[in-house]
């Protein structure tokens, strides 16, 4: 008989429960299968009910981030094998969001807030298709690099207390990606990002946990960026102030 | 225009879903966290050791009698445990502050980030030249 790992997956039907419960479920604990391969093999096998979102199963579309004990993790890139043998492994919704419906949550005020920072190249003149496109340099790409590999997966916002204990704050991944643009030397529109940016729900709202880069699968560094921004921020408030006229 | 104040437009039409409240002791959880809140309360200690200093120095403005009476008092065991208790959080602020240092500070030379050892190491360097140069200091009276 192969060897098993009991699942304590948490179940939440809106229609029927108060509050979320686990359920645990046997499955075979095989050496290549990772934590999303169980959840699909419990909906193919065991139990068809079982809700959770899952794309991509190569680590890039970021939708399969759930809590493994206690954990933001993508489901798609943590091996079973990883966790003590003879203990449960606990599946459940990522933390901080509302839960829709066992292991799915509501996303929406994340991509409100994205949408907020501008993850986009802002001109203040655009110029004709015609005339080709913004193109950028290998040391320039190199800059900002890092912040552009975010997935939009979330993990970062389930491991960061603040977001936690004050959903106004704008989080880790929106504020990296705003990050990202504003290094870019094809955007213009810092300025309009700082009002998003540089007040008490966008950067200065981060203490500084660091969970967040150390939970980002991509290496993203959010809180390396938000730090940043803190210096340039103060830097131009600085700036107004010794040079009000002047060029900020 | 900042709308961050409105999470979602959807929300009052979904009374169902599952709000979990966060627990005032949140920070038990985990080890990161754990460490965090250990982070942020040291700063309270730092204060304390500027305030020892300060009245240090204020004891030192009014005399040797007055400076004598004020070393006298700090004998007691109670502010010996807090001394000592003010210096090991002083010691945890500042290494997790010069830890943190690279992060925050990105420095590129030849289009390369320089190594978060670069950064991190010249804070720890200058701590410890301070240390010595204040020590011996007192030391030699």
């Amino acid at each position: 008989m192969p060897e098993t790992v009991t699942l304590e997956v948490t179940r939440y039907s809106p229609e029927r429960d108060a509050q979320p419960s686990l359920e645990k479920f046997e499955v075979p604990l095989r050496k290549d299968w990772v934590v999303l391969d169980a959840l699909n093999h419990i909906k193919d096998k065991v139990d068809g009910s079982l809700t959770y979102r899952w794309s991509c199963r190569m680590g890039i579309c970021g939708s399969c981030g759930m809590m493994v004990n206690g954990e933001p993790k993508l489901t798609c890139a943590t091996f079973l094998s990883a966790y003590t043998r003879g203990k449960p492994i606990r599946i459940e919704p990522l933390r901080y969001f509302p839960v829709v419906r066992d292991l799915v949550v509501e996303l929406s005020d994340f991509v409100t807030k994205l949408t907020q920072v501008m993850p986009w190249l802002v001109r203040k003149q655009e110029k004709a298709i015609a005339e080709g496109e913004y193109l950028q340099t290998p040391e320039g790409l190199e800059s900002y690099r890092q912040y552009a590999m975010c997935i939009n997966c979330t993990l970062c916002y389930a491991a960061c207390p603040v977001y936690g204990l004050d959903p106004v704050f704008i989080g880790p991944a929106a504020l990296a990606l705003a990050q990202r643009y504003n290094m870019d030397s094809r955007d213009q529109g810092a300025e309009e990002r700082m009002a998003h940016l540089a007040h008490p729900e966008g950067v200065w709202g981060c203490t500084f946990v660091g969970e967040c880069t150390r939970v980002c699968p991509k290496h993203v560094d959010p809180a390396g960026a938000i730090q940043q921004y803190k210096i340039k921020a103060a830097l131009d408030w600085f700036k107004s102030f010794v040079m009000p006229r002047g060029e900020q | 225009m900042n709308t961050a104040k409105a999470p979602s437009a959807y929300t009052e039409f979904h009374p169902r879903w599952y709000r979990k409240r966060v627990s005032t002791w949140w920070w038990l959880g985990s080890g990161p966290y754990l460490r965090f809140i250990l982070r942020e309360l040291s700063s309270i200690f730092v204060a304390l050791s500027v305030a020892m200093t300060l009245a240090q120095l204020w004891a030192l403005r009014f005399g040797a009698d007055a400076y004598s009476r004020f070393q006298e008092s700090m004998r007691s065991p109670w502010l010996m445990a807090l001394g000592v208790l003010t210096l090991a959080f002083t010691v945890f602020h500042s290494i997790t502050w010069f830890n943190l240092a690279p992060r925050a500070l990105t420095v590129r030379i030849g289009g390369r980030r320089v190594p978060e050892i670069m950064i991190a190491l010249p804070n720890f360097i200058g701590w410890a030249a301070v240390s010595a140069l204040i020590a011996w200091l007192v030391v030699r009276g």
